[in-house]
């Protein structure tokens, strides 16, 4: 079954709140903001987008692969594709904050956190997710959530982003069994 | 394809494989060029080097590739090895094997001996050179240095010049560089080349002027000095004078063309010490760069499973 729980409007004013909280917090500028890929890299230019809108203020985005710093490559089937980290800054002394579509079991996250202390040594990393549908296997939380959504462990979510080339935005849960 | 029984000759491998290594190594040169050269990738993997015929730098830039990816790297080379005991190359690659490990990278003098060799194995090998059969990761590192160039390799006007006959790196370029739709033109001395060549798809040719004119990329091949006591040529200078780079015949080329070489170079036989360090058009050097991010990328998807994963 598929049931769709955030429209565009919905989903526009989940990343305009965190991109206020965001400005409030952050003092330290430019902002920089690192998406993860794929759904994350366009989470992070919309909120970099509102960010600058609303807080007048210098952000930078950058690009984050984490294929190579997965947990379960042997456990998959099939190749990976490998695509390039595309960061044009350093990240030494940097307040980062990584932008991911979904928080689940805390792996990705804990990859990112990896790969990007590989690139240098930021001062500090925090974490805006437009969903957090719990099911946490690590001790990782978000400080920046556009929506907490209770969802059974079989279930996925589906985020769907303009930016893919989908023509629409929208957040799906799709029950298993259904 | 890639995936499961590795990587013994760009013959055998796709288009699509091809471009998908390529691409994979431009993420893997990024890591290279950072502070913190490794990754986590291959960490509790374990790498064999085995090598049947010496070479160094092949073997460190293999060495360097596996542990950049974090697996663990055992070097197994012809002077410490049960061969010159008499042992059988299948029972040497038989003995390492029992010891479980997940990929081999194996130079052996023997032409063919790698479609032998997986015949044999379960596990995975990537070929570092089979005697003038291929060498299937120069060919791919050195797509990768004209991809990194000129954005494309098709259409592209391809010359590999020298000892074509007794040259891996000549077949693995032809095989990779074919399938990707470049132009190869291979320019050798009739001795160093049969005219069935082209069956490959090359244009063979022993006129330099028609080699390189209009050249988008220029190939030298080394010629190993042993080739003259075998009269393949009569000598070093005529060589040089007949079949070498030179500025002069480099002006033949396109303004934009690129000079590459496997290596290592014999200055002033079949490259000019001028060409060899003209920043502007020679990329030996990034060749061997090059070579470290495609053995990575090649050791990742011969051993590295996994697919582009969504776990929402």
């Amino acid at each position: 079954m598929k049931n769709k729980i955030m429209d565009a409007t919905a989903i526009e004013r989940a990343l305009k709140r965190i991109a206020h909280e965001i400005i409030e917090k952050h003092t330290a500028v430019p902002i920089t903001i690192i998406g993860i890929r794929t759904a994350g890299v366009f989470i992070a230019s919309r909120l970099a987008d509102y960010i600058r809108q609303f807080g007048q203020v210098p952000v930078q985005t950058g690009i984050l692969d984490i294929t190579l710093y997965r947990d379960d490559t042997a456990l998959r089937t099939g190749r990976a594709i490998v695509r390039a980290t595309e960061i044009q800054f350093p990240v030494d002394g940097a307040f980062v904050i990584l932008a991911d579509d979904v928080l689940f079991t805390g792996r990705t996250i804990r990859a990112a956190l990896d790969a990007v202390m590989d690139l240098g040594r930021p001062k500090s990393i925090q974490l805006a997710v437009l969903i957090d549908r719990g099911h946490r296997e690590l001790p990782i939380k978000a400080d920046y959530t556009g929506k907490n959504v209770p969802t059974a462990d079989g279930d996925a979510i589906k985020v769907v982003l303009a930016e893919s080339g989908s023509g629409e935005d929208a957040v799906y849960v799709m029950q298993k069994g259904g | 394809m890639v995936s499961g029984k590795g990587i013994i000759g760009l013959k055998y491998l796709g288009k699509n494989d091809i471009e998908q290594i390529i691409e994979t190594a431009f993420s893997m040169r990024d890591i290279s060029r950072r502070s913190v050269k490794k990754v986590p990738t291959l960490r509790g993997k374990t790498v064999v080097n085995l090598f049947f015929e010496s070479s160094t730098r092949t073997k460190t830039s293999f060495e360097l590739a596996a542990k950049r990816l974090s697996a663990d790297v055992v070097n197994f080379s012809y002077a410490s090895s049960s061969t010159s005991k008499g042992e059988t190359t299948i029972d040497t690659a038989k003995n390492i094997e029992a010891m479980n490990p997940d990929v081999f990278i194996v130079r052996h003098a023997s032409s063919g001996i790698m479609e032998l060799l997986s015949r044999h194995l379960k596990t995975p090998l990537i070929s570092a050179g089979d005697g003038t059969n291929e060498h299937p990761t120069q060919g791919l590192l050195d797509i990768m240095t004209i991809r990194d160039e000129k954005k494309r390799i098709d259409g592209l006007k391809v010359v590999v010049a020298g000892d074509i006959y007794h040259s891996r790196v000549a077949r693995s370029d032809i095989y990779g560089m074919g399938k990707l739709g470049a132009k190869v033109y291979f320019f050798s001395p009739p001795t160093m080349i049969t005219p069935d060549y082209e069956s490959l798809g090359a244009r063979v040719t022993y006129d330099a002027k028609e080699a390189f004119t209009d050249a988008d990329v220029i190939i030298m091949l080394r010629i190993q000095l042993e080739r003259q006591a075998a009269g393949l040529f009569p000598s070093t200078r005529e060589y040089a004078r007949a079949f070498g780079l030179n500025d002069q015949r480099l002006k033949l080329a396109k303004p934009d063309v690129i000079v590459m070489h496997p290596g290592p170079i014999n200055r002033g036989l079949e490259l000019s010490s001028s060409v060899a360090d003209n920043q502007e058009h020679s990329r030996i050097l990034r060749q061997v760069e090059n070579g470290v991010s495609v053995r990575m990328s090649a050791i990742y998807h011969t051993i590295g499973e996994g697919h582009e994963y969504t776990d929402n």
